[in-house]
């Protein structure tokens, strides 16, 4: 009797351990993951072959889409420090608050008039179509190159290291836009960046 | 464990009611882990995969030198990104061009094939003249016009890189070429 209660019992296989590895993997992964940011500006990029991972710090991108231009870094203390330099610049004041909110907002795309206001509003409201006109970057009033120089020189300042350009373009956009942009980069020796590209392979 | 204590009818029968218990002892964590592993292998694909590629760009300095390096016509492909997803390249100059001025599509079945021939054929030239294939390679030269968009110009990228060209400048377009480009109604 006691002998066929045994193999009774082996014929199952226990999977608690396993079931607990399990969902501590996926608690794992779900945590890690980040969540996909809404971005300001909708942006669809084109695809391409080649393979480059972007770098994941000191990195500045630049979205265009509809003849629109946003501008974003990484890394919170690069942006506070960036946009009190710009403020120094354009003579607008900031409050200590409003530079420690600006550090949460990943992309923006307004006068440098109008940050306050959108500081001031509610994620979503920032978020919708329509309510950033994009960055000037005419030729009268270019803030667009003096955000890029100074991030340039925050990075510089305080990580030590030079801002890498990612550039990302929406496959329908017109190329004057996005040699304009290009021009800006390359008036201040900035030669060399990265175009953020979907992936496809060489069969098209 | 995970097994479960199903407390009813304890000792009320006799041992043929106890074994049939027994069959059953514990949970079925099958379906769960299965559940699980799946969500973890959706979870590593998305998570490596939300993270975007991208191409490297480098264009010359603007500031040092004025004049781009003389290069023998023969040694240039000039493509001109119009409107419509299509190009026109020529061999050479314009005003008077080796090969072309031909209209041809993006992609495997328009314009990467003749950009191969033509590298091939400076290369042979090269070899046959003994000049250094490294130095003096191909230069293709890229000239998008107003009516291309972003697209266009990362494929036409992408199609440098697929045929190797080390070699490729992008230029500012030419009144001449504009011509050419309204000619064949791509502009």
């Amino acid at each position: 009797m006691a002998k066929l209660k045994m193999s009774k019992k082996s014929t199952k296989v226990d999977m608690t351990a396993m079931c607990d590895m399990a969902f501590l993997l996926l608690s794992f992964f779900i945590m890690t993951a980040t969540a996909k940011v809404p971005e300001a500006l909708p942006v669809e990029t084109p695809a391409s072959t080649v393979q480059t991972k972007l770098p994941d710090e000191n990195l500045g991108t630049l979205s265009i889409a509809k003849g629109k231009v946003f501008y974003g870094v990484t890394g919170r203390d690069i942006r506070s420090e960036t946009l009190k330099r710009m403020g120094e610049k354009y003579n607008v004041a900031f409050s200590e608050a409003d530079l420690t909110k600006f550090a949460l907002i990943d992309g923006f795309g307004v006068d440098i008039r109008q940050m306050k206001q959108l500081i001031d509003m509610k994620n979503e409201d920032r978020m919708k179509e329509g309510t950033q006109p994009g960055i000037p970057y005419d030729s009268i009033n270019n803030q667009l190159t003096d955000w890029i120089q100074i991030s340039r020189n925050v990075t510089k300042d305080l990580h030590t290291k030079d801002l890498d350009i990612a550039i990302k373009g929406d496959a329908k956009e017109e190329y004057p836009t996005v040699k304009k942009v290009l021009d800006i980069l390359q008036k201040q020796s900035k030669n060399n960046f990265f175009l953020v590209t979907g992936l496809r392979s060489d069969d098209f | 464990m995970a097994e479960l204590n199903t407390g009813d009818g304890g000792g009320k029968k006799g041992g043929g009611k106890v074994r049939s218990k027994k069959s059953n002892p514990g949970v079925d964590l099958t379906a769960m882990v299965d559940l699980a592993f799946l969500l973890i292998t959706f979870f590593i694909l998305t998570t490596t995969l939300s993270k975007p590629q991208s191409m490297n760009l480098a264009l010359p300095d603007e500031l040092k030198d004025e004049t781009p390096p003389e290069t023998p016509a023969w040694r240039t492909l000039t493509i001109v990104l119009g409107s419509g997803d299509k190009v026109i390249w020529y061999h050479g100059g314009l005003d008077n061009p080796i090969d072309g001025p031909i209209v041809a599509t993006y992609g495997k079945s328009g314009i990467r094939d003749l950009i191969i021939n033509k590298k091939k054929y400076v290369d042979d030239r090269n070899k046959r003249e003994g000049a250094d294939l490294e130095k003096s390679g191909i230069t293709v030269i890229l000239k998008p016009s107003e009516k291309s968009n972003y697209k266009n110009f990362v494929d036409i990228l992408d199609e440098m890189a697929i045929t190797g060209i080390k070699k490729y400048a992008t230029v500012d377009i030419t009144p001449e070429d504009i011509k050419s480009l309204e000619t064949n109604s791509i502009y």
